[in-house]
């Protein structure tokens, strides 16, 4: 597909702000799936800081706003041509070994439920398989729904829950291939639409499992399917927070108050 | 079991301590009395009163200073500075290494799990690598003695190790209270430590920096155990002592706040923990911090010493395979011995620890300064039966190691001097040059028998001597 990605992030803030600094992943990964034609990072009264690729593959780019201002706004603008790898993450390049996304944080910490249903996964010695089930055992168990979860609800209260947005299934995910000794991280980037056609207006995440022998393999348990052409990789991490494709800190930050606009729309051949 | 006197050889007085003997048999009591007292004073004076880093304990406390000196020929100190020099190459080159290629788990020596499962591997700085290829800058390297030639390395300290400022003000102690000691004795400086440190330092700017580099050390600030160490430390190396909120980033670089505006910062000796260093890379909630320095470390903007996930090397898991570390990156055989030690993780190793508690000491993974461990030989029936339950309740959380029969050395001690047992950490920096000053901290068990020489256990310190050829 080729697509035209129009991102843009506004934040609000009670009373003006100094020395904002962030850390952005917001640049589509480079693999076989994926090929930036144009793209495009502004901040308003930013500074542009140190560009540089990281071990798992992600560019990653610092800015700087002195302020004082009351309001910022990331855009991100660009073009993209993308494949469908039925999930696969080939030609990636990337040094990380994959046994160091064995380890949990906060979000994907099991309990007994997880551990259960990870567990529950069984008769198969083929770990693609075991991948395959494991995102079909949370697409089942917790059922998409705006509104009941929050950014810091973590895989077992996602799943106590039995609801949640695709943050959610992709924690719960990760939990379930960690404890099945299967490597597995968090992906942020976007969807065009899901797969009745309804445009996706906002920013997506799914989960990333290593299989030994095909290496990372996108699984989008919200979505019950693997990434195709109608998804854009920007990066990733062991969890939301280590993937987010905005960090930021400032100094004297009152009250913030987000806005996200997300379009992909796809462009005639 | 018999422990290695370092004054005597049979009944004679070794070479190195004659003077100090002639000098203790002279004594009178009072004399000796009054400059222990004087030097109590001397130290209460300097504000050197802290606690030794993850030790606990009341920071305000003094550590007891035994006015003895521990002394060692040249011909022993060179042998374990090359083992130690030696060790720190292979340190170095492992971590260079696992933040690579990681050869040396393809190769099978060292288990993957370990290195990339371990708390301390940074994931987000994989594949950079820093100036001159140097993670690890000030190493403390943890030794004891068991026989003339016979040094164990009991544990290496790759992150921020302390007390280095107990070696210099040991000395400087001594060499006001006992000026004769220094003019009958050839008796290697250590002063040079802060240029040596400052120069290290330099040594490692990045690319980027033009002219002499700015170093700042950066403090968690003065609730730190170790603050005394920091501030001591900026003084003599004449570099600003800095917390979080005096740095900031901007651009490319980052920057410290000064009273005649902001100026650029090259390389940062931090003695705060990685997770701490910025909260858009590790922890969102640290507000000790700098926002951003890890972005312009990872682009080349500044240097961090040590740098962030150094500590994957000093791990209590990690140690058993510094032995393989050496011939697997030098070609070389190790000079220092490790402790044999077993990792109760392993069934073979876990069932023969369990039949052998009492003759073993057993340490915690990530334990530290003498706590939560059980000296088997010390222990009375009850303790090893308690520690075995703990033991069964995580064996993975601990390793175990014979009970060393660690040097003694004179003390001063209520009656005259005694021997007490030792340990030694000498300080190794590491940047275009790898050296060492010659002697390091001496902890002592203060309390007769005692094999502890942590400072929360009763430990003191003593003054380290190298004598001159």
């Amino acid at each position: 597909m080729k697509l035209r990605i129009s991102h843009e992030t506004t934040y609000r803030y009670g009373r003006p702000i100094r020395n904002l600094v962030q850390s952005l992943r917001l640049t589509p990964s480079v693999f076989e799936g994926q090929k930036v034609h144009e793209w495009q990072i502004d901040v308003t009264d930013g500074i542009r800081g140190p560009g540089f690729r990281d071990g798992a593959g992600d560019w990653i780019e610092g800015w700087n706003v002195r302020g004082p201002v009351d309001q910022v706004t990331v855009r991100v603008q660009g073009r993209i041509d993308t494949r469908d790898m039925a999930g696969v993450l080939r030609g990636h390049r990337e040094v990380v070994h994959p046994l160091t996304y064995m380890t949990h944080t906060d979000f994907t910490q099991p309990d007994d439920a997880l551990r259960d249903l990870a567990n529950s996964v069984n008769g198969t010695s083929d770990n693609l398989d075991l991948a395959h089930r494991l995102s079909l055992q949370i697409s089942d168990s917790i059922a998409f729904q705006n509104g009941v979860t929050a950014n810091n609800t973590t895989a077992a209260e996602a799943l106590a829950l039995g609801a949640g947005v695709c943050q959610d299934h992709t924690h719960a995910l990760i939990a379930l291939a960690r404890i099945r000794h299967l490597p597995a991280r968090y992906v942020s980037g976007y969807l065009h639409s899901t797969i009745d056609g309804e445009p996706h207006d906002a920013a997506h995440a799914w989960a990333e499992i290593h299989v030994e022998g095909l290496g990372w393999v996108g699984f989008d348990a919200a979505n019950k399917c693997c990434p195709d052409e109608r998804y854009v990789r920007l990066g990733s991490g062991l969890d939301a927070s280590d993937a987010a494709p905005i960090r930021g800190v400032a100094m004297g930050s009152g009250a913030e108050d987000m806005a996200v606009a997300v379009q992909v729309e796809e462009l005639a051949q | 079991m018999s422990y290695y006197n370092e004054m005597f050889e049979g009944d004679q007085v070794r070479d190195p301590y004659a003077r100090l003997r002639e000098w203790v048999d002279t004594m009178p009591d009072d004399f000796r009395q009054m400059k222990q007292a004087e030097a109590e004073a001397l130290f209460r004076r300097i504000g050197i009163t802290f606690a030794v880093y993850g030790e606990g304990g009341d920071p305000d406390r003094l550590i007891p200073f035994d006015m003895m000196p521990r002394v060692f020929e040249q011909a022993e100190w060179r042998k374990l500075e090359r083992g130690i020099k030696q060790r720190a190459r292979a340190l170095n080159a492992f971590l260079r290494d696992v933040y690579g290629r990681g050869e040396i788990v393809r190769a099978g020596r060292i288990p993957a799990r370990l290195v990339y499962q371990n708390e301390a591997y940074e994931k987000s700085v994989v594949g950079f690598v820093p100036p001159r290829g140097i993670y690890s800058h000030i190493i403390g390297i943890d030794l004891v003695r068991t026989a003339k030639d016979e040094f164990y390395v009991l544990e290496d300290n790759c992150r921020t190790p302390s007390g280095v400022s107990y070696m210099l003000e040991n000395r400087e102690i001594m060499m006001r209270m006992f000026p004769q000691l220094f003019r009958k004795n050839r008796i290697e400086p250590v002063d040079q430590y802060p240029d040596l440190l400052r120069r290290t330092l330099e040594s490692v700017a990045p690319a980027k920096c033009e002219g002499r580099p700015t170093c700042v050390i950066l403090t968690p600030g003065h609730y730190n155990s170790a603050y005394y160490e920091h501030s001591f430390l900026a003084n003599l190396m004449g570099v600003e002592l800095v917390e979080g909120q005096d740095l900031f980033v901007d651009g490319d670089f980052c920057y410290m706040r000064t009273t005649t505006g902001p100026r650029k910062v090259d390389v940062i000796y931090r003695r705060i923990d990685d997770p701490y260093l910025d909260p858009l890379c590790f922890r969102p909630d640290s507000m000790l911090g700098i926002p951003g320095l890890m972005n312009v470390y990872r682009s080349g903007g500044v240097s961090i010493c040590s740098a962030p996930g150094a500590g994957v090397a000093d791990d209590k898991a990690i140690y058993t395979f510094v032995p393989e570390m050496i011939r697997f990156y030098l070609g070389e055989q190790p000079i220092l011995n490790n402790v044999q030690t077993w990792t109760l993780w392993k069934d073979d190793d876990y069932r023969y620890v369990m039949e052998n508690l009492g003759d073993l000491v057993v340490k915690e993974v990530h334990g530290s300064g003498g706590y939560g461990m059980l000296v088997g030989p010390k222990s009375t029936k009850e303790e090893i039966e308690m520690f075995r339950h703990k033991i069964k309740a995580n064996p993975s959380n601990y390793i175990a190691q014979p009970t060393l029969a660690l040097s003694t050395c004179p003390t001063f001690v209520e009656e005259g001097i005694a021997p007490r047992h030792v340990d030694l950490r000498p300080y190794c920096l590491c940047g275009d040059r790898i050296e060492l000053v010659p002697g390091g901290l001496t902890r002592v068990a203060l309390r007769d028998g005692s094999l502890v020489v942590n400072s929360s256990q009763g430990g003191g310190v003593k003054d380290t001597w190298v004598l001159s050829e």
